[in-house]
């Protein structure tokens, strides 16, 4: 009996060992393929955002940790494009805590002087059909942000149309672009209060690149 | 002669009579979440098909060491370790599909279809035919994935193939058909009630079509059987 349990036990940890070896393997081959493929897809919605050709620092690993109420409860990032020292724009994650379905998970790029250039859906669980109108991929509704900027504390513009303001919702889906609309305006706001001191500080993002 | 024999009827099973999908109803869960669109079926079903043929090989391959009370955690530590490998490469090669396949990829782990075929088949025939079984169970099981991912993908979007440049690079984006435009999707078609019902109506469709093929053939069948009444109380 305990002789079978030995075996039995010896075997499996075999079977651990061969398994793990495998998986270590396919992930080493893998490794730097999916880091390069990460910084790719990071760099290809980054370009989208701050046109590449007004900045000449390594925005990928311009990369600031941020933490701010305005932002959501999770640490952000902030990517910082430079030319030369001259502050040219940031892009920022930020976390809309109150879509329709949970966490919708934004970049928002702002150039320095306040004025947005664009925003992206990094990732969300809206309905698909209704609130996933937020993807550059169904609908151009996000791109209605650009160019636009925040003229003073009481600007009642940003908001969606029914709420008086002057973005548009979707058919069925107000709470969607509601939620993105003031995390938009709450990002804005964080980068006008905080733009000198986020451009001072030194790139901090712990990723291996 | 008996070989081929065994391949046409491991075909016939995995194709058809015994189909994961339709039959067994094993892997409901990635089945009904993630055939929205027939891309998503599509690398869906090549990631279990690729998984299938890989862990019935091993499985086959370690049968006669692997004794009978801890076969079923070694299959599982085989299948985890297959479904990582793969989560792994398509991570590092499909990156966007990777993306829009989100939690299902490693719930292939949990697919009852692989480790059923394990058990039922692979841990009991040679490496060749456990393969072979692997390849038309996955394909069995990728042929249902892709029918449901067509049929939502049409009614709920109008549209076939949309995103197939997630799987096949950007020259694929013209393979995207548009069968009809709508302005606003078919919301039921996209969320898995729809799944369900277009699940239940192809269920049904292979019902029916079993039912027709049993028909045309009774008498033949009737034929051959000759009773033999024993009556012992006679």
């Amino acid at each position: 009996m305990r002789k079978a349990i030995e075996n039995n036990a010896k075997l499996l940890a075999l079977f651990a060992v061969a398994c793990t070896t495998l998986v270590g393997l396919v992930h080493l081959l893998t490794k730097d393929i999916i880091v390069e493929q990460e910084q790719q897809q990071l760099l290809n919605t980054l370009n989208e955002l701050v046109d590449p050709s007004t900045y000449n620092n390594a925005i990928n690993q311009a990369c600031i940790m941020v933490e701010h109420e305005l932002l959501g409860i999770k640490t952000q990032k902030a990517y910082l494009a430079k030319k030369g020292q001259q502050p040219i724009a940031a892009a920022i994650t930020t976390t809309a805590p109150d879509g329709y379905n949970g966490d919708i998970q934004l970049m928002v790029a702002i150039s320095f002087d306040g004025v947005v250039k664009g925003v992206r859906t990094l990732k969300h669980k809206e309905t698909p059909g209704l609130g996933d109108k937020i993807e550059l991929r169904k609908s151009p509704w996000i791109l209605s942000f650009n160019n636009k900027q925040i003229l003073d504390n009481k600007d009642r513009r940003w908001a969606v149309a029914k709420d008086g303001g002057m973005f548009d919702q979707f058919t069925g889906a107000t709470i969607t672009p509601r939620a993105v609309v003031n995390a938009v305006k709450r990002t804005v706001t964080y980068f006008n209060q905080n733009k000198k001191q986020l451009f001072d500080k030194t790139a901090n993002c712990q990723e291996v690149l | 002669m008996n070989i081929p024999q065994e391949y046409k009827e491991l075909t016939w099973q995995g194709l058809w009579k015994n189909n994961p999908g339709l039959v067994q109803l094993l892997g409901l869960c990635p089945l009904l979440a993630v055939t929205s669109t027939v891309v998503n079926a599509l690398g869906l079903g090549l990631a279990t098909l690729f998984v299938l043929i890989c862990s019935n090989a091993t499985v086959s391959a370690v049968q006669h060491w692997v004794p009978k009370e801890i076969r079923i955690p070694i299959f599982v530590l085989i299948i985890a370790a297959f479904v990582t490998c793969i989560q792994l490469l398509m991570n590092a090669f499909t990156f966007d599909l990777y993306e829009s396949l989100g939690i299902f990829l490693p719930l292939i782990v949990t697919n009852c279809a692989i480790i059923g075929r394990a058990e039922a088949y692979a841990s009991k025939n040679s490496v060749k035919h456990a393969s072979f079984d692997g390849l038309m169970m996955g394909l069995g099981f990728l042929l249902v994935l892709v029918a449901l991912g067509a049929i939502r993908e049409v009614l709920g979007q109008g549209t076939l193939l949309d995103g197939a440049e997630l799987l096949f690079g950007d020259w694929a984006s013209q393979l995207r058909i548009e069968v009809f435009h709508l302005d606003n999707q078919f919301l039921l078609a996209i969320l898995p009630p729809g799944a369900f019902i277009a699940m239940g109506f192809l269920i049904a469709a292979k019902n029916k079509i079993d039912a027709k093929l049993a028909e045309q053939q009774p008498k033949q069948q009737e034929a051959q059987i000759e009773r033999v009444r024993v009556n012992f109380d006679g």
